[in-house]
């Protein structure tokens, strides 16, 4: 066994690799050999705390760690990379429960965890951090789960709204933090459970009200939940690892929230109180109605022939890419474009899919070189120089009623300048309103042609058409 | 050479350098992890903000399995051989903590070696 202070350092060699697997991210070159520091760390961990005083448990701990390793090894190579949102918001759930359960065995046997006094009645202090670890566990659990069904498709990725929620979250999140102060003063277990099961209520009902399109605000605040349910747990047991490693997760959730809700020109608290998104009335007034406006529409092939006769094409993908699963088509069309001598780069929105950073790994995936994948800030100067921007699946993120009209619903959203180029493409199937229930201008200009298909079909098309 | 308001002041003052001192050397044990926590919180926000955002999607993945570190919770839960609630949910949690672990670092590796450069 090692000595008290061999096993803190160790747990700060860990936490230091930690911190290097985060560093490694800045650049994909060296985010692989980062995320071997990652797992160094974490197994460096897991050996500590298996040498400590009182971990006699071999065989059932080796079961559960072989049982999880199986289970997480094989869904790791099987996931789909169009499936990682949902995937990442199931993950989020199972690091919420196993707070919960750790929180539920530390009350049950406080001595286990050194956190009692003589008696076998918990300190006050560890009461507290007991009772945070446990709630924020608790709503990242059950928040999570619903989160993955909307993703997944299992519960309707519309907004469920109805009257008085506010009021009803409210009243339970004060009712939840009663009984846990009641739990901190005389660790009441009526209190415990009480304060457990509204925390678990009120995780589904803070995310019911929430759009699928909001989604990567809300994976991300979960992830950042996740992050402090690890260091409140960090907290009750007195372990610097767990509380380097939740405070890492929980602020990078934070920052990647705020990069989603700034993508979106709106305050976290705007996403949270939810219901975007489903009010068509403000929408249907601003304009002709849907439909009633005239287009240009065109065939496969008359895209792939202003395609193959640009010089630069800019292509922008959105969450339209990823349902009809067109990322493999697309590549194929761009080397072909490519061998004709234009020059083709990716356009990415902030908030385009349901993930941070989603579209970006679907190429990837699809063998598209990152460096032609450019950032919103990056590519937007370009538009005005290029001959065709292609748009596929993609729609309020381009919407240019974002800069033009203050009486819009995302007036003031950054958008990607599709429409300063010369002549734009849309692939979509049908002229739908996208997600905010707004129609979009981009259609119906004189530069645009419409391409009314499923994104793989119409990829499959044009690239037939310029063999 | 000095009012007696000033000097009870000084007394006073050398009182509180002692009271501090005197709570420096047993300072509770959950200021130390909150000094942890907050520079943790700093060193994240800094790292965080260099992650490119090609990246957001393996950076969400990695810290997944980052917060499963909780795993160090759930073994000293399971710790007792003795099988009561408490250590079974422990080895639940050992479990679901595993899951992710090994889940969240080998999708981040699968992604990571999908971004490559032209050529």
């Amino acid at each position: 066994m090692l000595s008290a202070n061999m096993t803190e350092l160790a747990y700060l060699v860990a936490s230091v690799l930690v911190i290097l697997a985060l560093k490694g991210l800045s650049s994909p070159e060296s985010s692989r050999r980062g995320n071997m520091f990652g797992m160094l760390g974490m197994g460096i961990a897991v050996f500590v705390t298996l040498q400590l005083d009182g971990i006699e448990n071999y065989t059932w701990i080796a079961v559960a760690i072989g049982t999880g390793a199986i289970i997480g090894g094989t869904a790791a190579r099987k996931v789909p990379m169009t499936g990682m949102p949902e995937t990442v918001a199931f993950m989020h759930a199972l690091v919420g429960l196993s707070a919960v359960l750790i929180a539920v065995s530390a009350f049950l046997n406080p001595v286990a965890y050194g956190i009692a006094d003589s008696m076998g009645a918990m300190h006050t202090a560890s009461r507290i951090e007991l009772f945070l670890g446990t709630f924020i566990g608790a709503i990242t659990f059950t928040a999570s789960l619903i989160a993955f069904g909307k993703l997944k498709g299992f519960i309707s990725g519309n907004p469920v709204t109805f009257s008085g929620q506010h009021m009803l979250n409210l009243v339970l999140g004060i009712i939840m933090f009663g009984a846990g102060i009641v739990f901190c003063m005389n660790e009441s277990a009526t209190a415990f459970l009480l304060m457990l099961v509204i925390a678990l209520v009120l995780g589904v009902l803070l995310i019911i009200p929430i759009g699928g399109a909001d989604m990567p605000v809300i994976v991300s605040m979960l992830n950042s939940y996740s992050g402090w349910a690890a260091a409140g747990i960090g907290f009750t047991l007195g372990n610097n690892m767990l509380i380097v490693a939740g405070a890492l997760v929980g602020s990078s959730g934070a920052i990647l929230s705020y990069i989603m809700c700034k993508a979106m020109n709106r305050s976290l608290f705007n996403v949270l109180l939810g219901g975007f998104g489903s009010d068509t009335s403000a929408a249907s007034a601003g304009g002709a109605a849907v439909g009633e406006r005239p287009v240009k529409s065109g065939s496969a092939e008359d895209a792939a022939f202003l395609l193959k006769n640009a010089r630069s094409v800019i292509i922008i993908p959105g969450y339209g890419l990823a349902v009809a699963r067109a990322q493999h088509a697309l590549k194929e069309l761009v080397e072909v474009l490519q061998a004709q001598g234009v020059k083709v780069r990716f356009a990415i929105h902030p908030v385009a899919g349901r993930m941070p950073g989603h579209m970006n790994v679907l190429l990837a995936e699809a063998d598209v070189p990152y460096d032609i994948v450019e950032e919103m800030d990056e590519i937007n100067p370009e538009f005005s120089d290029t001959d065709v921007a292609l748009v596929i699946g993609a729609n309020d993120v381009v919407n240019p009623a974002a800069k033009t009209d203050p009486s819009s619903p995302i007036y003031g959203m950054p958008i990607l300048e599709a429409a300063k180029a010369e002549h734009v493409l849309v692939v979509k199937r049908s002229l739908s309103v996208g997600y905010a229930g707004l129609d979009n201008d981009l259609f119906y200009m004189d530069k645009t042609m419409m391409i009314f298909d499923d994104a793989k079909k119409a990829c499959e098309a044009m690239l037939h058409a310029i063999e | 050479m000095c009012s007696s308001g000033n000097c009870d002041l000084a007394a006073h003052a050398a009182m509180m350098n002692d009271a501090t001192a005197a709570g420096s050397a047993t300072a509770d044990p959950i200021v130390m992890s909150f000094t942890v926590f907050i520079l943790a919180i700093f060193v994240g926000y800094h790292v965080v903000w260099n992650v490119t955002p090609a990246l957001h999607t393996p950076l969400m993945s990695v810290t997944n399995a980052l917060s499963s570190i909780v795993i160090v919770g759930a073994i000293i839960a399971s710790g007792p051989v003795v099988m009561n609630l408490a250590t079974v949910l422990g080895l639940i949690a050992v479990g679901l903590a595993s899951v992710n672990i090994f889940g969240g670092f080998m999708v981040t590796q699968r992604m990571l070696a999908m971004f490559k450069k032209r050529g």
